[in-house]
C-alpha cells in the first residue's frame, strides 16, 4: 500500500492507516526511509492507524535514527492512546517528538 | 452485540488426558477472557503443568477441545499450529534460552521463524523488548552469564518478541528471590495494561498469585477445585482450599522406632535397648 505524503511547513507528512503489522511493516519502513533520505523532515501521522505493533514501532526508531544522522525533524502526529501506551512500555515516548495536532506543529 | 471484553481467547472444554494408563486430567473446563490475568494454581501432580502443556498444543488430549483465538488446536495439523504460534509467546519455568546465542540472537529467533523483516528492524524490536523487560544493555551476554531473574527476563522478551495475543508463563516466580519476583509480577501486570495480552500464569507462589491473578484456577489431582476471583479464593470455605493456600512445611509426627528402623533396616530387636543407646558401657549385652 502507497500511503499519501503532503507538505506542511518544513514537513514532509505520511500519513500511515490501518494496522501496521509483521506483513504491513517493511513497506511502511520503505516509504519513511525513502522521503527521509530524499532529505525531508518528517511527520508520521498516525491518527488513521487501528494498531501498530513493535516492528511497526521500529520502523518509526530508525526513521528517527536516520532522522538525527541527517540533522533532519522527525515527529509523530495524532498518537492513539494505545499506540501511545506501546511507546510508554519502551519508554520511547520520551525519545519521540509527539504532537497531537498540526497547529502543535505550526507553534513549536 | 457482544462485549469484546467478554470474549474467551482460551477455551478449554472437557479436557481428559493420560500419560501411560493414568489420567492426568479429568475433563477440565475453563474459559480465560480477553485481557484477562489466569492465575492457575496447584500443589505437585495437580495437573497444572500438564494442562499448560495441552494449551500450548504440545501434547494431544484423550479428549476434549483447546480453543485458543477460537479454534481448535486439538485438530490443527503442525504448520496450522505452527501458524498459530504466531500469537503466542511462551516463558518456559528454566528459560529455554539457546546455550550457544546470545540474549539479543534468543530474543530474535521467534522473529527469524515467523516473519520476514530487515536485520535492523529486528535488532531495534529486540532492543525495544530488553528496555520492556529492564535489560538493555545485556544483549550481547551468552545465558550462561546470566542471573536467574536475568534468564527468566530474557525469555519473557523472547515471549513477547511478536507482540502476542496471549502469553503463557510457567512459573515466573520459581527459584527467584523476593525483589526480582515483585519485579517480574509488575511487568506482567504492565504487558496485560500496555498491550491487551491476555495472560495465563502457572504458579504455586500464593504472595504472586493474589497480586497479578483476576481470576484463580486452583487445580487438585487433575480436577478444578475451584475457579474464581483473588477474594472468592482467598475467603474459600474449602478446606482443601485452605490446606493447598496456608500449607506449611510436612512436619509428620513420626514414630520414631519405626523411622529408625525403615533407615537401619534393623529392627528394634537387634539393637540394644534405647536407654542404652548412648551409654555401650552400661550394656546389659
Amino acid at each position: 500500500m502507497k500511503y499519501p505524503v503532503s507538505k506542511h511547513l518544513n514537513y514532509s507528512i505520511i500519513t500511515l492507516s490501518g494496522e501496521i503489522d509483521l506483513n504491513e511493516s517493511p513497506n511502511v519502513r520503505k516509504q519513511i526511509l525513502n522521503i527521509i533520505n530524499n532529505n525531508n523532515s518528517l511527520l508520521i501521522d498516525l491518527s488513521n492507524v487501528e494498531y501498530i505493533d513493535s516492528s511497526g514501532v521500529a520502523s518509526l526508531v530508525e526513521g528517527l535514527q536516520t532522522s538525527r544522522t541527517k540533522k533532519l525533524n522527525f515527529a509523530l502526529l495524532g498518537v492513539s492512546e494505545s499506540a501511545l501506551q506501546v511507546l510508554q512500555l519502551a519508554r520511547l515516548d520520551t525519545v519521540f517528538t509527539i504532537y497531537n495536532s498540526l497547529e502543535e506543529v505550526e507553534q513549536a | 452485540m457482544t462485549d469484546p471484553h467478554n470474549e474467551s481467547l482460551i477455551h478449554v472444554d472437557n479436557l481428559v488426558t493420560h500419560y501411560a494408563d493414568k489420567k492426568i486430567l479429568n475433563g477440565i473446563n475453563l474459559d480465560v477472557k480477553k485481557g484477562e490475568i489466569m492465575v492457575i494454581m496447584g500443589g505437585s501432580g495437580s495437573g497444572k503443568s500438564t494442562l499448560l502443556r495441552y494449551m500450548l498444543g504440545l501434547n494431544k488430549p484423550t479428549s476434549g477441545c483447546i480453543k485458543l483465538l477460537g479454534q481448535d488446536i486439538t485438530k490443527m495439523s503442525a504448520n496450522e499450529l505452527h501458524q498459530m504460534k504466531k500469537e503466542i509467546g511462551v516463558s518456559f519455568q528454566g528459560g529455554a534460552l539457546f546455550g550457544s546465542m546470545t540474549v539479543s540472537e534468543n530474543i530474535q529467533l521467534p522473529l527469524t521463524e515467523h516473519a520476514n523483516l530487515d536485520i535492523n528492524t529486528m535488532k531495534i524490536m529486540s532492543q525495544m523488548k530488553l528496555e520492556v523487560v529492564n535489560m538493555a544493555g545485556f544483549e550481547d551476554l551468552m545465558p550462561s552469564q546470566l542471573s536467574g531473574g536475568m534468564i527468566k527476563r530474557a525469555a519473557l522478551a523472547r515471549a513477547i518478541i511478536l507482540d502476542p495475543k496471549l502469553l503463557f508463563f510457567d512459573e515466573p516466580s520459581a527459584g527467584l528471590d523476593p525483589v526480582v519476583s515483585a519485579e517480574l509480577d509488575e511487568l506482567i501486570l504492565r504487558l496485560r495494561d500496555a498491550m491487551g495480552m491476555t495472560i495465563v500464569v502457572v504458579t504455586h507462589e500464593l504472595e504472586s498469585a493474589f497480586k497479578i491473578a483476576d481470576r484463580i484456577t486452583i487445580l487438585d489431582r487433575g480436577d478444578i477445585l475451584m475457579c474464581g476471583s483473588v477474594d472468592e479464593v482467598r475467603n474459600s470455605d474449602n478446606h482443601r482450599i485452605y490446606n493447598l493456600l496456608h500449607r506449611k512445611p510436612r512436619r509428620d509426627v513420626v514414630d520414631v522406632d519405626e523411622y529408625l528402623q525403615r533407615l537401619t533396616g534393623k529392627s528394634l530387636d537387634s539393637v540394644p535397648e534405647k536407654s542404652n543407646i548412648h551409654n555401650p558401657d552400661n550394656s546389659r549385652y
